[in-house]
């Protein structure tokens, strides 16, 4: 059992969950709610990493990151290393694929969220911040949460992308699931088989909890 | 100038079409009326400050909300409004003392529950303070949101068609309750509403609303009997909105001598209308005398017309006649009398009747083209 790769896996999760939570909501409301011109192709790039080939996206990632390119190259002259084949790396691919994980569920909850309510807010005398925090906010918050707890299982769970641009550096870059196939390589069944079996449980509980909460938020949906 | 009062004048000309102007007094309630589509909501929603139209000015008690030509356009947050929605849009996951709480931000915090509890009993939800929407019946949650327009101490009160997702019989008692809060109220209260007989039995006055323009605004008694032009007299509903050319002006009698198709007839005195013009006219329908078939009286003199019946639908206590009009190119005049005089009468599909049509409630109005004749 390869301890570090599960808490190296954990570790970016985490980081991926807490910087994917602004952005997502950002990203969700305004394709919620924002009519301007592009949003359907936004939409679709968006939706992007779903569908292609995670070899494919991690080439893209991996060009991107690299000293030719302008982010490889800004980022090397800031923190002093390439970003490639570094944790940083790989949470910068985390956030990308994981975006439709989060920005889907969440553009879903704010769009349920009935249309007259918010003006309503507005003519109650509440500020912005406050419609957010006290009317959108918690109508939206079983989606939120569901967003997360998806971004979370889903980057425990990555491979291809992690594998391309971040290669296989214990302590660095190596996650739970490339120990598990690195596990397989050496056929070393038993400790797969135990890594597999951790993930397997995670997951389930990362899916339990999504959806006991968003039950639970049920009831005032009349 | 601080007297309180509302002025509204906007006009657009893309998405929804608009120009309109009215006014709304101090305790006084304007309700915008038209068919589906005539912006009566947008308009509401521009005094709300939730939709900004092209061009406007738009103030209250002194305060000027909107004026695009010098740029100012208030947000809702700092136009002093309560709105009740047409659906309410109440908070889903507060309470109703939440929701009304809710528009209590300008008060002192310690204060804010005993006068959302004291809103709320005054729309008599006692007792229901913490049932949420969905624990609430429709007129329920009408009251709720009326107590959430009322909580923040608005300055203008706006009702989007709050009467219209409710059944009939709680209509007519949230109806009562308007009536009766209404006393208390000292602001402009603007009600749009499309159901003609709310409006007639609610506001002060009414404002005839079509594709955004305002077309008459007026006591409904008034609008409703003497309309602007053909088109207000189709959307207030009127049913006998007739051409006829006017043939003189009689100033001793007080009367104006009409041609309708070769019937002659005898209209209130409308000297703005030069002999020989083509008008529109309308009278109505309890202003039409029926006949009595057994004696005569000495009212069938004033303007009396014969024709046959062509329609007889007797809806409870009234009975409406469709009356072919002999002459008059066969145009249909509607009339409505009690059913037990249309029964005593004989009154029926195919049968000969005569009526007369009383002068003083003959009204003359412009000629436009969209008058459609009763003759189908």
């Amino acid at each position: 059992m390869d301890w570090q790769a599960l808490a190296l896996s954990l570790k970016l999760a985490a980081w991926t969950v807490a910087l994917l939570l602004p952005v997502g909501i950002v990203v969700a409301r305004a394709l919620a709610w924002r009519r301007f011109a592009g949003r359907r192709l936004a939409e679709a790039a968006l939706a992007l990493p779903l569908v292609l080939p995670p070899t494919v996206l991690g080439y893209y990632l991996l060009s991107a990151f690299g000293a030719r390119a302008p982010l490889g190259r800004a980022f090397e002259a800031l923190a002093g290393h390439p970003l490639a084949f570094s944790f940083a790396g790989l949470l910068a691919a985390s956030l990308v694929f994981n975006l439709p994980f989060a920005v889907q569920p969440m553009q879903r909850a704010f769009e349920a969220i009935p249309a007259d309510v918010r003006p309503a807010a507005a003519c109650c005398g509440m500020s912005p911040w406050r419609i957010f925090t006290r009317i959108e906010l918690p109508l939206a918050w079983p989606g939120v949460l569901s967003a997360l707890v998806l971004t979370f299982a889903h980057t425990l769970g990555e491979f291809g992308v992690v594998l391309m641009v971040g290669g296989n550096i214990p302590g660095e870059t190596r996650t739970i699931a490339i120990a598990i196939y690195d596990r397989v390589q050496a056929f070393d069944a038993s400790a797969a088989g135990l890594m597999a079996a951790v993930l397997l449980a995670l997951s389930l509980a990362a899916i339990a909890i999504a959806y006991s909460t968003a039950t639970r938020a049920e009831p005032y949906r009349g | 100038m601080d007297d309180g009062r509302l002025s509204v004048q906007v006009a657009q000309k893309v998405l929804i079409p608009l120009d309109a102007a009215f006014e709304c007094g101090p305790g006084e309630l304007l309700a915008l009326t038209g068919p589906s589509g005539s912006g009566k909501s947008t308009l509401l929603r521009c005094v709300a400050g939730l939709e900004r139209p092209a061009r406007g000015r738009i103030a209250c008690a002194g305060r000027v909300w909107l004026d695009t030509r010098r740029r100012v356009n208030a947000s809702p947050q700092q136009r002093s409004v309560g709105l009740v929605f047409q659906q309410y849009a109440l908070f889903p996951h507060l309470t109703a003392l939440g929701n009304v709480t809710a528009a209590l931000g300008h008060r002192p915090r310690e204060t804010r529950n005993a006068r959302a509890r004291e809103l709320l009993a005054s729309v008599h939800l006692a007792g229901l303070e913490e049932r949420r929407p969905a624990q609430l019946s429709g007129g329920q949650q009408q009251r709720v949101a009326m107590a959430r327009a009322l909580a923040r101490d608005p300055q203008v009160l706006l009702l989007d068609e709050p009467f219209a997702a409710v059944d009939r019989v709680t209509r007519q008692k949230l109806h009562r309750e308007l009536a009766e809060l209404r006393r208390t109220l000292a602001m402009p209260i603007v009600l749009v509403t499309h159901d003609l007989d709310e409006a007639a039995m609610l506001a002060d006055r009414m404002c005839i609303l079509h594709r955004g323009r305002t077309l008459q605004i007026g006591p409904p008694h008034e609008v409703m009997t003497r309309p602007a032009d053909a088109l207000v007299a189709r959307l207030v509903d009127l049913r006998n909105v007739f051409e006829g050319v006017v043939r003189g002006h009689d100033a001793a009698t007080q009367r104006t001598v009409l041609d309708w198709h070769g019937v002659t007839l005898d209209a209130a005195h409308a000297p703005s209308f030069a002999p020989g013009a083509r008008v529109a006219w309308t009278i109505p329908m309890s202003a039409i005398v029926l006949h009595r078939r057994d004696r005569p009286s000495r009212g069938e003199h004033e303007n009396p017309v014969h024709g046959t019946v062509q329609e007889c639908l007797a809806l409870g206590d009234d009975t409406t006649i469709g009356l072919r009009v002999a002459g008059a190119r066969d145009a249909l005049l509607t009339l409505r009398v009690p059913t037990h005089v249309a029964r005593r009468n004989g009154i029926a599909v195919g049968v000969p009747a005569g009526a007369s049509l009383l002068a003083e409630a003959i009204h003359l109005m412009p000629w436009r083209d969209a008058v459609s004749e009763g003759a189908g």
